[in-house]
């Protein structure tokens, strides 16, 4: 095992009224094995896209990715997904969801049945194993799909705005959450959203992504994830160079959003 | 016309009646009573089952109204029954009158009397007596067996002492008195508001017709022969048409090139009525039991290849994504999510196809058919039995409704995730 390469990846969308996007141009990034990245930026920027080129649900125009010396071609169980919402199988219940993948790959029942119940634990659902999906809350679904994700042991695991349709409270429990596994597991995880508090606190590493085309524009090594780990995040977002940095990336983000604003005003 | 004016009379005055009484009983205390904008909010209206209840009343009670019911108190006028009589007068060729009286027994339809002897009377005029049904009209030569009569040159010029003449018509007690061109009298009894029997059974003449046809049978075969081989047509079209539509909708749903080949087929064929094809089918298959699997088999094809192509085009591409990230096969994304992914649809579709298919099978029957639920009313119908008609139609009213009710109860117990995704 070692780490995941982003390398000089492009993509480019050829639209059938002849013009094309480029949604992503040069991007190339080394992430270590067991890193905790956040992607910030604004929207449209190529962010979902960079998620589904690393999962493999897209192949890009340029470059390649590598995991651990191989080069991706497609979806695999390595690389596990979790979706904003909807993604989970509403005709099994909590466990059967969780189990789907052991299932599918033939681990043998009883190995099966213990990695369930474990992870049911972990994320605080024992008690709602043979709940369908529709009777559980918005932030219950989360936690089932990432229960969901972690029973396939993948290498990495990557996240499109996991908790972007959650209230404020029940987010906060999550992001405490992610950063539990982060570091029981010890997993590569790349985590998008358009929350500068959630990059902060949940990004070891802070990319912040520039539109048209889309790149990276601005990286960052943080402390705050490490030091959330099992404390209140509320005391974390009380250092100061949190507020700095939030202040310095949302102005970031500000001009950007200001640009692209001027841009297509002009344009029209 | 006053039917339907009574009908809307029960409409409205139950509507009030019901209110009144319910709104003393209980107040709701529900969520919905708290909305105070419930007018446009369609989930604020949910069918109120006091007024299924009283529709299915009112139904009865004016079938049973029209048609002197047992099961009503109250009825419309019946027609004439009993003994009527009337005058008439006749006048001789030199101007002498005199008065003679006729006797009608007026009978239930379908009920046998004899005439009765009476008295012929003096005068040159005399008695008679007669007999007719309730609801038809009797020719009757009065001066047969006068001493001066038609062929001696009397005339009749009066009826109950109003004057009459060849065409025109006179009212007396118990119906109606017209002469024809000839001179000959009709006496029609009056017939009051309510059906024949003829035209509309009374609601126990059609009960006592189900419980016949299935002791005695008709044409052949008893009530359940009939309605189990126009169910049993139905069913067998609908497994094929399911088992042949469902896998072809799910290679549409997957496959360019079947998309491609069997689009205009699918949509050429989705707009055709079955109905339209049971002539072709007829030619190709014959009347027999072919032609009718045939046709239900077609008539159903359509309905659930669209169902599964829209089933699998409705697959969320997340939950596709998600599957093959855990590592799924093709196959088992085909079992594990494709297949239950669509199955809300295919359950729509199988709803549809099935009432298609019922309405198809009637007519298929209508058309030719030796047993089946359409072939009796057709029959029944050419011989004028009206009740054997109704319960037909009845029948396949509650037959429908009745699997639409089954398929609704198997949809709720087999995807319980519809519409919650
Ligand atoms: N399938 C596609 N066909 C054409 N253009 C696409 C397609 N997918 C994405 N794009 C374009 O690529 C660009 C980047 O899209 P992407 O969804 O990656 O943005 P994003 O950063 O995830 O945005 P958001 O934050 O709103 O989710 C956009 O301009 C979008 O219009
Ligand atoms: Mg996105």
């Amino acid at each position: 095992m070692s780490g995941l390469i982003l390398d000089d990846i492009s993509m480019r969308f050829d639209l059938p009224n002849g013009t094309s996007v480029q949604a992503l141009k040069n991007v190339s990034l080394d992430i270590k094995q067991g890193e905790l990245m956040s992607v910030l930026g604004p929207s449209g920027c190529g962010k979902t896209t960079l998620l589904n080129i690393v999962a493999g649900f897209l192949a890009p125009t340029e470059g390649k990715v590598i995991l651990g010396g191989n080069t991706v071609t497609g979806p695999a169980q390595e690389r596990g997904m979790v979706f904003q919402q909807g993604a989970l199988f509403e005709w099994m219940n909590v466990r059967e969801n969780v189990a789907f993948g052991p299932k599918m790959n033939g681990v043998a029942k009883a190995k099966m049945n213990e990695t369930v119940d474990h992870l049911l634990d972990v994320v605080g659902l024992q008690d709602f194993k043979d709940k369908a999906i529709y009777e559980l809350s918005g932030g219950m679904q989360q936690r089932v799909a990432l229960a969901r994700c972690l029973a396939n042991d993948p290498e990495v695991i990557l996240m499109d705005e996991p908790l972007g349709a959650l209230d404020a409270l029940t987010r906060e429990k999550m992001q405490g959450l992610v950063l539990k596994l982060w570091k029981e597991t010890g997993k590569t995880i790349i985590l998008i959203t358009h929350s500068v508090e959630e990059a902060l606190l949940l990004g070891e590493r802070l990319i912040v992504m520039a539109p048209r085309p889309g790149r990276i524009h601005k990286e960052y090594n943080l402390p705050f994830a490490e030091m959330g780990v099992g404390a209140d995040l509320r005391e974390v977002k009380k250092h100061k160079d949190y507020n700095q940095t939030r202040e310095e990336i949302l102005t970031m983000i500000w001009d950007m959003e200001e640009e692209i604003m001027g841009r297509t005003e002009s344009a029209a | 016309m006053t039917i339907l004016a009574i009908y809307i009379a029960i409409f409205v005055g139950a509507f009030f009646v019901v209110k009144a009484i319910t709104t003393r009983l209980a107040a709701r205390h529900d969520y919905t009573s708290l909305k105070t904008v419930t007018f446009g909010d369609e989930s604020a209206i949910t069918p109120d089952r006091v007024a299924s209840v009283v529709s299915v009343v009112a139904i009865f009670l004016i079938w049973g109204a029209f048609t002197g019911s047992v099961i009503t108190p109250i009825h419309a006028p019946g027609p004439f029954i009993g003994d009527a009589t009337f005058t008439y007068t006749a006048e001789a060729v030199d101007g002498q009158k005199d008065d003679a009286t006729v006797s009608f027994k007026v009978f239930e339809f379908g009920s046998v009397v004899e005439k009765d002897e009476v008295e012929l009377g003096d005068g040159f005029a005399k008695n008679d007596s007669e007999t007719v049904a309730a609801w038809r009209s009797k020719l009757i030569r009065v001066d047969k067996n006068d001493e001066l009569g038609r062929k001696e040159g009397a005339k009749i010029v009066a009826v109950d002492g109003q004057p009459i003449q060849p065409g025109s018509e006179v009212s007396v007690a118990s119906g109606k008195v017209s002469m024809t061109e000839k001179g000959t009298l009709n006496y029609k009894p009056a017939q009051g508001w309510q059906m024949e029997p003829i035209w509309l059974p009374s609601p126990e003449a059609v009960f006592k017709r189900v419980m016949r046809l299935q002791k005695e049978g008709y044409q052949n075969s008893t009530l359940m022969e009939h309605l189990g081989w126009s169910l049993f047509r139905v069913i067998a079209g609908f497994v094929m048409g399911a088992l042949v539509g469902i896998p072809l909708g799910y290679a549409m749903g997957l496959s360019s090139w079947f998309r491609g080949w069997f689009d205009p087929i699918v949509e050429f064929m989705r707009p055709v009525p079955p109905l339209a094809l049971i002539p072709l089918v007829i030619i190709w298959a014959g009347i027999g039991e072919k032609g009718k699997l045939v046709l239900l088999f077609l008539a159903a094809l359509w309905i659930m290849t669209i169902a599964a192509r829209a089933g699998v085009s409705g697959v969320k591409i997340s939950k596709i994504h998600a599957a093959f990230s855990l590592g799924a096969s093709k196959r088992q994304i085909m079992w594990h999510v494709i297949v239950p992914n669509s199955l809300p649809e295919i359950f729509t579709g199988a709803r549809v196809a099935m009432g298609v298919c019922w309405g198809t099978v009637v007519a298929a029957e209508l058309v030719a058919a030796e047993k089946g639920a359409g072939m009796m009313i057709m029959v029944a119908s050419k011989f004028q039995l009206t009740d054997i008609v109704i319960t037909g139609i009845i029948l396949i009213g509650i037959i429908g409704y009745g699997i639409d009710i089954l398929m609704r109860m198997a949809e709720k117990w087999l995807i319980p995730w519809k519409g919650r995704g």
